[in-house]
């Protein structure tokens, strides 16, 4: 999908920008392992990052790093969240926790669906405020179409950013 | 751990086994011990186990302490190690045929159970394929009625001749089936013409991590059926 969210922005059908986010709330984002390094390699990752950045502004994207194709596993694959080593599991996030912390980011953008539940458990269990989203709903929150009740994982720092009809 | 081993007395099947399943053999020869897979690997040390560890054990013959470490399951498989290593010794298959090694029964049930239902309902969740129908009826509707601007949105199943096909992770529609609705959004206004299918709709696959080849590949065989049938020339991930 990521690569039609790239080609509706080069083509205008997406009329993203960063105005949104004047404040200049940073955000990161998680490179899927399946995606990215299994599968596609470092140019989805690139159009990923595209994507990102007209998203929430170039100035706000911080990366992680390592990224892209050598990034490190969030512990959210391979059957991990569905079997029964959850302690382990909480272990192996730990590089991943790190990572993000020194990213300072406010919001880690996963798309992967796996990535999204394992970063948000990370953050839970450790104690830390950032919070975990998926790209279309900063595409969506971007674009001024994104209602009240599709804001599950925004922070009440974005809970009434650009609601539809409320925007100048 | 800490006792001398005698290797002779050990068959070593598994490492034999291995060997003609992967391409190549898996490069396990090539092992020069650098550890790099081991610095680049969050699951090393769970279970007292580490990359290079378990390649040396395979090595080694030890099929005992290789087939019984729950430290296949921590292993998520996802092949930082192999593209860090200069030998490209394939890690990850070691650890899929060491899962796959463990009676069906014995493996995680959680996998499994995301694996039997999606073979049986199309899904991980499980849930019934009325059901899923329902909810994505149901949310449509709601956005149709309830947002200003979407009386035209589209979210179809079983559309005849759209020609993307798009799957969806079975967790939207059970537990939070408004983030559905985002998605749909941007396919309508990139101007996609797309559909979910009734059966075999499910965007993930239990049936790979529980090492289950049969029906990891059943699942994708019928789902491939659906999509030539609707007559689809790209499938849509949504990821």
């Amino acid at each position: 999908m990521i690569e039609f969210y790239a080609k509706g922005i080069r083509e205008g059908k997406l009329k993203v920008n960063s105005k949104w986010n004047e404040a200049g709330i940073k955000f990161t984002v998680q490179d899927p392992c399946k995606l990215v390094r299994q599968s596609l390699g470092d140019w989805i990752a690139d159009e990923l990052r595209f994507v990102v950045k007209a998203v929430v502004g170039e100035e706000n994207f911080v990366d992680m790093v390592p990224n892209k194709s050598n990034n490190y596993c969030c512990g959210g694959g391979g059957g991990f969240l569905q079997n029964p080593y959850v302690e382990e599991r909480l272990k192996f996030g730990r590089l991943k926790l790190e990572q993000i912390d020194r990213t300072g980011a406010k919001y880690v953008i996963t798309p992967c669906h796996n990535c999204h539940s394992q970063i948000m458990e990370l953050a839970r269990h450790y104690g830390r405020d950032f919070k975990v989203v998926h790209l279309w709903t900063l595409i969506c929150l971007s674009l001024g179409i994104l209602a009240e009740n599709e804001r599950l994982y925004l922070g009440d720092d974005l809970k009434e950013c650009n609601l539809p009809g409320k925007h100048a | 751990m800490a006792d001398v081993l005698s290797l002779e007395e050990r068959a070593a099947s598994f490492r034999e086994r291995v060997k003609s399943a992967i391409p190549g053999g898996g490069n396990l020869d090539m092992c020069m011990l650098c550890g790099t897979c081991v610095s680049g690997c969050p699951a090393s040390g769970l279970a007292g186990m580490d990359p290079r560890k378990f390649v040396r054990m395979v090595i080694l013959g030890l099929d005992e302490e290789v087939l019984s470490t729950p430290w296949v399951w921590m292993c998520t498989q996802c092949q930082r190690c192999i593209y860090a290593c200069p030998m490209e010794v394939d890690i990850p298959k070691l650890v899929y045929e060491a899962r796959a090694s463990w009676p069906r029964d014995q493996r995680p049930k959680g996998i499994r159970a995301s694996c039997d239902h999606h073979v049986q309902r199309g899904g991980a969740m499980g849930i019934p394929k009325e059901d899923w129908i329902f909810v994505v009826q149901d949310v449509l509707a709601d956005v149709r009625s309830t947002q200003p601007g979407w009386e035209n949105l589209e979210a179809p199943i079983d559309k005849k001749g759209a020609p993307y096909y798009l799957n969806q992770n079975s967790r939207e529609p059970v537990t939070e089936p408004e983030e559905m609705v985002p998605l749909w959004k941007i396919l309508h206004l990139c101007g996609i013409d797309w559909t979910y299918s009734s059966e075999m709709w499910g965007g993930e696959n239990y049936c790979m991590f529980l090492a289950d080849d049969d029906n990891w590949a059943r699942i994708i065989a019928q789902q491939a059926r659906i999509v030539d049938e609707l007559g689809c020339h790209t499938f849509i991930e949504t990821e």
